[in-house]
């Protein structure tokens, strides 16, 4: 089927993997999403808090800066669970804004322009298409999340020496999971609702009221029920939850309240978290949901019945 | 970037392409939410291009879908060149090239880009993705407007970019569902022409889907026509057409009973339609020029002589009427 033979020609070439074929979608896709400038601007500001988390680092080990500056670095914000903890959850806020940007035209597109036929009826299984399109996420936000978080702990880790990285290994298990878990989440989500709106403008709003209405109602029904139970209708609440836990923060009881009575008489209200695996359960229920509503929507045809 | 033996050798042998059925259905039945769609379709087509013929909601397209691994069998299956669909769905897609009913493509994409993506999604590497991409939007008419996005395509320019989607990894089979939908008459005949070039390279079967029966007539040498999900006909049109060689209407001038007489001694059938025509089927051996010559001897005039032709509307409405035809 040459240009200047003009006939039909069966392809005998070889052929990709099997397995690596669903990494084609990201790799189109961010030719897309890198088109514009807006985007590509923000993603760049997502690395400004991983330069300041390596200076801060730099400068803990380097007393000479130090003294110049005359700062005491070390005493102000120590290098600990604290410190990974803090930026890890600042480069998920920033992670659930790239998502809200690149991930709900993902899905919503084919559907809208009937693209799954195109797909399915390739060597092209729905998991893979469903795997290919998280991707184009799940990379991005590696690449502001985890990626650079284990990069910075092993240079916190060169040069504090090999002692502290024994120490504190289980911190690098911290990072990478609660990263990967908070990153799945958003993919998994922005996912379920592209294919559920055809629309990007709505899909996103949509994506905004799930982490945030839900936190308003945490809110409310924590204050009402003086409990910190609330929690577990929040996203945000669940997964400050996880990673406490996983950084080793968690408290059940973490605030306590001295409150006036009916009766006029003083007492004490503690408010108590769920407990961790509580929150491990219903983040596995969210994340199961939207693989159900992945599965059902992400068809070549909807069988009307 | 193995290639599985089989595979390589069917890709790579043009004879294997006639062996084996290119569609076997054993059974087949679909049903969606307890309603029957197709009902136990049986038969093996074999033709290098089969026309899929039906009124609306025969379940055309619903076989194509399902052979295509969309929808599953509800009983029975099928096979495409020897390969079950539902256990070797994936070996079968690498098969496969299939240009939807509907408008279907990706957002934001030119041309060029489109037809890659779903060559590379097929299996080709990169590279050859894009040469064939180049190719196949070359071959189609496209090769002018294949940096342009496909958003900005006339219906004409999209169904000639979802034939490029549907050839780009050079298939062995491809599956074309009303090909010529919404296109003007210049873009249908360029289509046309695409499809019987490609069935005629003899490297690609096709199966065509169309409510257009000139289409069908034009471009397939077999039809298989479904009525209620069911076969109501599936035949050979060539084979239909040289059959009915043997039937002759004539109009004749004359006494026409002593030329019926003689018809009868050359042991032709006959129907008298009236005192002044003929309906002859004509039997081994008995040639047209014996009906001259016999009319000669009888004093009978010829006046028109035409072979009946079954057109292909002819045998669908025959179907409709008949309900199941049987392979």
């Amino acid at each position: 089927m040459a240009v200047y033979e003009q006939k039909y020609k069966r392809y005998a070439g070889p052929l990709t993997p099997e397995w690596s074929r669903f990494l084609i979608i990201p790799h189109h896709a961010y030719r897309g999403v890198f088109k514009s400038k807006l985007f590509t601007a923000f993603f760049v500001v997502c690395f400004v808090p991983l330069l300041v988390e390596a200076i801060l680092i730099y400068l803990h080990h380097n007393m000479n800066a130090l003294g110049v500056m005359r700062l005491q670095i070390r005493e102000l914000i120590p290098i600990d669970a604290t410190f990974f903890q803090t930026f890890v959850n600042l480069q998920g806020g920033f992670a659930f804004f790239v998502a809200l940007l690149v991930g709900p035209p993902l899905v919503s597109r084919d559907l809208r322009n009937n693209a799954l036929p195109l797909y399915l009826c390739r060597p092209f299984s729905r998991t893979e298409y469903v795997l290919g399109k998280m991707s184009v996420v799940l990379i991005l936000l590696s690449a502001i999340t985890w990626v650079p978080q284990v990069l910075l702990f092993l240079f916190q880790s060169y040069l504090e020496g090999f002692t502290w990285f024994r120490e504190n290994l289980w911190m690098l298990f911290a990072i990478i999971v609660g990263s990967v878990v908070w990153i799945l989440l958003l993919a998994l989500i922005s996912q379920a609702v592209s294919a559920l709106v055809k629309w990007r403008v709505i899909a996103s709003g949509v994506i905004l009221a799930i982490f945030f209405i839900p936190s308003v109602f945490a809110e409310f029904f924590n204050l009402v029920f003086l409990t910190h139970w609330g929690h577990l209708m929040s996203l945000a609440g669940l997964m400050r939850n996880i990673s406490a836990g996983l950084f080793g923060t968690f408290a059940e009881t973490t605030t306590t309240m001295r409150m006036e009575g009916f009766d006029g008489t003083l007492r004490e209200v503690v408010l108590t978290e769920p407990p961790l695996w509580l929150n491990w359960g219903m983040l596995f229920l969210v994340c199961a949901a939207c693989l159900a509503l992945l599965s059902r929507k992400v068809k070549a045809y909807e069988v009307v019945k | 970037m193995a290639l599985p033996a089989s595979l390589q050798e069917e890709l790579t042998n043009p004879q294997t392409l006639t062996d084996p059925a290119v569609i076997d259905l054993l059974g087949l039945s679909v049903a969606f939410g307890g309603r029957p769609i197709l009902k136990g379709l049986r038969g093996d087509l074999r033709g290098k291009a089969i026309g899929l013929l039906g009124p609306n909601g025969a379940g055309k397209t619903t076989l194509i879908h399902t052979l295509l691994g969309f929808y599953e069998p509800t009983g029975g299956s099928a096979q495409i060149f020897g390969h079950d669909i539902i256990d070797h769905a994936r070996q079968i897609k690498s098969l496969v090239g299939y240009m939807p009913e509907r408008d279907a493509f990706i957002a934001q994409m030119s041309a060029v880009h489109f037809v890659r993506l779903m060559g590379e999604l097929s299996g080709l590497p990169k590279e050859a993705a894009l040469e064939r991409a180049h190719e196949a939007l070359f071959y189609v008419g496209l090769g002018e407007a294949r940096y342009r996005k496909l958003e900005t395509y006339s219906l004409g320019m999209k169904q000639l970019a979802k034939l490029a989607q549907a050839i780009v990894h050079g298939p062995k089979l491809l599956f074309l569902d009303e090909p010529t939908n919404g296109l003007d008459p210049p873009a249908r005949l360029r289509m046309i022409k695409l499809i019987r070039e490609i069935r005629d390279s003899g490297q690609a079967n096709i199966v065509l889907s169309s409510h257009l029966l000139l289409d069908v007539e034009e471009c397939c040498d077999e039809i298989l026509i479904l009525r209620e999900g069911q076969i109501a006909v599936y035949c050979n049109l060539e084979e239909e057409r040289k059959s009915n060689r043997k039937f002759l209407m004539v109009e004749t001038r004359g006494d026409q009973s002593k030329f019926v007489e003689a018809l009868k001694g050359l042991g032709c059938e006959y129907a008298i339609t009236n005192e002044h025509r003929l309906k002859i089927v004509l039997q081994g051996g008995v040639e047209v020029r014996d009906l001259y010559q016999l009319a000669a001897r009888e004093q009978v005039q010829l006046r028109r002589l035409s072979y009946k032709r079954d057109s292909l509307e002819d045998i669908f409405l025959k179907a409709m009427e008949n309900g199941h035809g049987s392979l």
